[in-house]
């Protein structure tokens, strides 16, 4: 009967039963293809699942590291705070007070300029997580200090930098030839070393680490204005009074702006290609003394001041060295668009041709009207 | 068309003189300022600056001559206009510039005292005058004295902004004038208009 019932089912519907087994393996076909989606489904569910309940752990596991690392942060400074602390106890403060062999007086005197470390500054430099005694003889311990000490060599960059491969992208090297060759150290001989720019205890990399081209021109300019528009400072390495700078810069149009806008080192060094900051400072007879190198479309700007951005980030259609642009300042000659010099030429063409079409075809027909 | 119309009075001739050759010397050297070049320079950057700048000051001068001339004299009343049918004012003088001139038709609206420019001048006149000229001596004088632009305007840096605005209204200045030498040959012959604005009569 049921067979019966079977083959009627199957007739209703037109199949044979060859067809009604071939419908079979369709069938589970069909649901072994829902068994794996369903199989896919729970797969993916359970992916998402893990993820879910992986990302506070991990969250917390980022969060401990991070904390980690800042502890560990907080253990070198405090570490070495202890060990500088002593030193910045005087040095650290703009006055120190100093006792009588009995210690029954004190003393409390303005501490040089010269040698007052700003503590804040120094936690923040590169140079953070040196002893003082690193580079400073471990004689200062006592106190007050030996005064031959002032005499032992203080290293310079390339004591510790030269060579090492690690800070083969600073270029140490070259930097250290081309200060040989500056007129500061042709006109200061052994008074000038790098820390007369570049104080070791605040240093920072600000030309690579800053993108603010407002604040990296005051920064580097301070280096310059230390001595430069300072008569005490720069009676140090001259018998002559500092140059006014402001009048000799009087040829410069729009002064104040430019001083707020570019560096110094920008004229008074020579562009090195392979060098972020060139470091040959030129006597003054041989600084840039025109406008072109600067306001013209291949600006020199941009492989001085703009060069670590202009490497960052190029572009050919759209402004001219727009690098110069982040720095909201404009540079007249050097920032053209592209597509606007397009269309002037384009609306400057169109019109000496439509001028040209018109003139003509007047002088033309007048001719013709005139022989009617 | 023997008559002649005493149109263009003493002043307002120096004036155009003035501003005519200030024109010239402000566009040689803004252009040789945008496009400058250290290998072709035609001026040198700072000479071109210098004289850039001296004349800029001498035009915004001429400019307020011209604005107060204006306002004293008729010679302001050229420049008004009855919207009413204007725009089918304008197109009648489109039509005669690009048909109607090589039939040989005579201008819809030739000049007669109460007229000195057709709608088309009116309109160019008066976007040149009130509102290019204004706007590229006012950022000129900006740029003279960039202490005084505001720093950022919506994100944008005002001294891009003004610059960007004084290159594009000196850019459509410089078409105008060409546009204008073109125009200056419709006269009765094509010299009379520039003879006119020598002598002050219009032929």
């Amino acid at each position: 009967m049921k067979e019966n019932r079977r083959f009627k089912i199957f007739e209703i519907f037109k199949i044979t039963k060859k067809d009604a087994f071939s419908f079979k393996h369709e069938k589970k076909k069909i649901m072994s293809k829902k068994n794996s989606k369903s199989k896919f489904h729970i797969v993916f569910y359970a992916i998402v699942i893990t993820l879910v309940l992986l990302i506070p752990f991990s969250m917390s596991h980022s969060t401990e590291s991070s904390e980690n690392k800042k502890k560990k942060e907080e253990k070198e400074e405090v570490v070495h705070h202890g060990e500088n602390s002593n030193c910045f106890k005087c040095h650290g403060k703009h006055k120190y007070t100093m006792l009588s062999s009995d210690s029954s007086q004190s003393i409390t005197r303005l501490m040089p300029s010269e040698y007052f470390i700003d503590t804040v500054a120094y936690y923040k430099g590169t140079h953070k997580s040196f002893k003082c005694s690193d580079c400073h003889s471990e004689e200062y311990a006592t106190t007050p200090h030996n005064g031959d000490l002032r005499f032992e060599p203080i290293p310079s960059c390339i004591d510790c930098h030269g060579g090492d491969p690690e800070y083969e992208k600073y270029r140490f090297e070259q930097i250290e030839e081309q200060v040989q060759k500056s007129v500061h150290i042709k006109g200061c001989s052994d008074q000038f070393s790098c820390w007369r720019c570049h104080d070791a205890h605040s240093y920072k990399s600000t030309a690579r680490e800053n993108l603010n081209i407002k604040e990296l021109i005051a920064y580097d300019n301070g280096m310059c204005l230390k001595c430069h528009a300072s008569s005490v400072d720069y009676m140090l390495f001259s018998e002559n009074e500092t140059p006014n700078l402001i009048k000799k810069h009087d040829w410069l149009p729009n002064q104040a702006n430019h001083f707020k806008n570019v560096r110094c080192i920008e004229c008074h060094t020579p562009i090195v290609d392979s060098m972020l900051v060139g470091h040959n400072i030129m006597p003054k007879e041989k600084a840039v003394k025109g406008c072109v190198e600067c306001h013209s479309s291949d600006s020199r700007l941009m492989h001085t001041l703009y060069k670590f951005q202009a490497k960052e980030r190029r572009n050919e259609q759209g402004f001219f060295n727009g690098a110069i642009l982040s720095g909201d300042s404009y540079v007249i000659g050097a920032n053209r668009n592209y597509f606007l010099n397009v269309a002037s030429i384009a609306i400057f063409a169109l019109v000496v041709i439509g001028i040209l079409i018109h003139g003509i075809l007047r002088i033309i027909l007048k001719k013709k009207n005139n022989v009617n | 068309m023997s008559t002649k119309l005493y149109l263009y009075p003493g002043w307002l001739r120096i004036w155009h003189f003035i501003n005519a050759i200030l024109c010239l010397a402000l566009i040689i050297t803004g252009l040789n300022m945008q496009y400058s070049d250290p290998n072709t320079a035609f001026i040198s950057f700072a000479t071109a600056v210098k004289v850039h700048n001296i004349s800029g000051t001498i035009f915004v001068f001429n400019y307020v001559l011209f604005f107060i001339g204006n306002i004293v004299t008729v010679n302001g009343k050229f420049y008004w206009r009855e919207w009413k049918g204007f725009f089918q004012q304008m197109m009648a003088q489109a039509k005669y510039y690009l048909f109607g001139t090589f039939k040989g038709e005579h201008t819809p609206f030739p000049v007669n005292e109460n007229r000195k420019f057709n709608p088309l001048q009116k309109i160019a006149y008066v976007a040149i005058m009130y509102f290019f000229l204004p706007l590229v001596l006012l950022s000129g004088v900006a740029m003279m004295y960039p202490e005084i632009i505001i720093p950022e305007l919506s994100g944008m840096s005002g001294m891009w902004l003004t610059n960007l605005a004084h290159i594009i209204s000196g850019f459509i200045i410089s078409i105008f004038l060409l546009v204008h030498l073109y125009f200056c040959t419709f006269g009765t012959t094509a010299t009379s208009n520039f003879k006119s604005m020598v002598t002050g009569y219009h032929e």
